[in-house]
């Protein structure tokens, strides 16, 4: 079970863990819930170099598409095969299993808390 | 993340918005609300793909209340029809349905409808949620100086619809319902149900109050559509879910989208509007030529529309990237490629697991087994014409 307060996030609905220079970045539970059932993700290659703000990959659910914005500059390193294979794990877990992708970072952007994130959606 | 589709994160619910006699049951479900039409009705409950799959392996129940009702009465009403509608609905019998639609005098859509026949001269008009007003406004313009009486009962008239083969099963098994009028057992109402065909409906009471049973529907699945007093709506979706069990999932307006796109049929606003003659949307069996005297939109539609005006054809593509609707169609997948046409709906069908879309292409571009291209974002992806629905169910 991730701990949600550890997380960071943005005002586009990402969540991110930073662990050391790696930050990993998925959707938070609000937006995989406004989406509805994800059937397709379309994520960056590892070696893509991304920057902050950045449309860098698509969410689609049955009914409508939402955008991956890269939440820091960076590389990516990794893109979940798991949620490739199986794009419903953005809505079981989109804290866990569901995660996107892994970027290598040297900073992070100034990024919302867990309860200032919670204050942005009502929740 | 930002999501480009209805739902936007973060966008709160105008206070204003219309709600249905259902609301209160919606929100104790955890229902995930929109707004449509004005209207703040259940996109889902839970998973849209869940509740599409329930439809068509066992049943959903929808919450149509936002529908329009409006009801003619008098001995006119059926010439009234007639003259105001595409088709001859003075030829349907009693307890008979027919879909129709209301056109422009420029031969344009302005809805399509399904009308009951309810008595000799009784006929009740379903139009879409947005456009039920202009409906009422209409037929009560196009009625004058005929012998009828036009009332827009949108606001007295709830909508349950149970749809998928277990409907039948959970609505005979559901405790409350009899025939309107004498006798007025159960029995009685089982045997009517077992009677009822497609497209015919029969006034019926539940718990002793008026419900008209009608055997229709927009999902591709047998089923039924129950049009009752608001006030009894509850009872009676929660005695459908009380007897159905798990055969009965509580079903939002985004899997009444795809199955309907699975089906063929056409969404006002999508495939149907102003601007798109009948024959256009592959209408034209819905318009009467053949009737006996003059009808709005009827020197418009004999005319027919430009010989190269777009018409409505299927689209299926492989993969998992859905064309939706706005999207570009090509007759190539290189730059010099002719644009050719516009995505009206699409999805990732849930039932065939691969893309369906309906779109209006040229028609030098609309024979099928045609390849053509759907700009999916920046991204050309292959399709072929091909003849709905894209989903039949086996009989």
């Amino acid at each position: 079970m991730t701990d949600q307060t550890a997380l960071q996030y943005t005002e586009e609905h990402e969540w991110v863990r930073q662990d050391g220079d790696t930050v990993t970045v998925g959707i938070t539970d609000y937006a995989a819930e406004k989406l509805g059932d994800v059937v397709y993700v379309d994520l960056p290659a590892a070696g893509t170099a991304i920057t902050a703000g950045s449309v860098v990959g698509e969410i689609e659910s049955t009914k409508s598409v939402g955008e991956l914005f890269a939440p820091v500059d960076g590389e990516v390193v990794e893109a979940n095969q798991a949620v490739i294979d199986s794009p419903e794990l953005v809505n079981s877990d989109p804290f866990g299993e569901g995660w996107l992708i892994k970027v290598t970072a040297a900073s992070l952007p100034k990024l919302l808390s867990h309860d200032e994130y919670r204050a942005l959606t009502g929740e | 993340m930002t999501d480009s589709g209805t739902t936007a994160p973060g966008t709160a619910e105008p206070a204003t918005e219309r709600r249905s006699p259902l609301d209160a049951v919606h929100r104790a479900a955890g229902a995930s609300f929109t707004d449509f039409a004005g209207w703040q009705m259940p996109v889902r409950y839970s998973s849209d793909l869940a509740e599409h799959h329930a439809v068509r392996t066992h049943s959903g129940i929808f919450d149509l209340s936002h529908m329009g009702e409006i009801v003619l009465l008098g001995p006119g009403s059926a010439a009234a029809l007639d003259h105001a509608l595409a088709g001859r609905l003075s030829a349907i019998a009693i307890g008979q349905a027919k879909y129709s639609l209301l056109l422009a005098e420029d031969g344009g859509i302005i809805d399509d409808l399904v009308v009951y026949r309810t008595g000799e001269d009784r006929f009740m008009v379903v139009a879409n949620a947005a456009n039920a007003g202009m409906v009422a406004e209409e037929l009560r313009a196009r009625a004058a100086g005929f012998d009828t009486f036009v009332s827009d009962e949108s606001d007295d008239i709830a909508l349950i619809a149970l749809q998928g083969p277990d409907a039948r099963a959970v609505i005979l098994e559901t405790p409350g319902f009899g025939v309107d009028g004498p006798g007025n057992d159960a029995e009685d109402f089982d045997a009517s149900l077992d009677a009822l065909k497609y497209y015919r409906a029969f006034p019926a009471t539940f718990e002793g109050e008026p419900v008209l049973v009608a055997r229709t529907g927009y999902t591709g699945e047998d089923g039924f559509e129950l049009y009752l007093a608001p006030d009894r709506a509850p009872r009676l979706w929660e005695a459908l879910r009380e007897t159905g069990g798990p055969r009965v999932t509580p079903c939002g307006l985004a899997s009444r989208d795809t199955l309907r796109l699975e089906a063929g049929m056409p969404l006002y606003g999508h495939e149907l509007s102003r601007d798109i003659l009948p024959v256009q949307a592959g209408l034209g069996r819905v318009v009467a030529l053949d009737k006996v005297g003059d009808f709005v939109g009827r020197a418009a539609v004999e005319r027919g529309p430009a010989a190269d005006a777009p018409v409505l054809v299927g689209l299926t593509a492989e993969g998992r990237r859905a064309p939706r609707a706005g999207y570009a169609v090509f007759d190539g997948e290189g730059d010099d490629a002719r644009e050719v046409g516009e995505i009206t709906s699409g999805a990732l069908s849930p039932t065939l697991g691969h893309p369906v879309a309906m779109a209006f292409v040229a028609p030098d571009a609309a024979e099928p087994g045609r390849g053509l291209y759907v700009d999916v974002r920046g991204t050309r992806v292959a399709a072929s014409v091909v003849t709905p629905p894209f989903y039949q169910r086996t009989k």
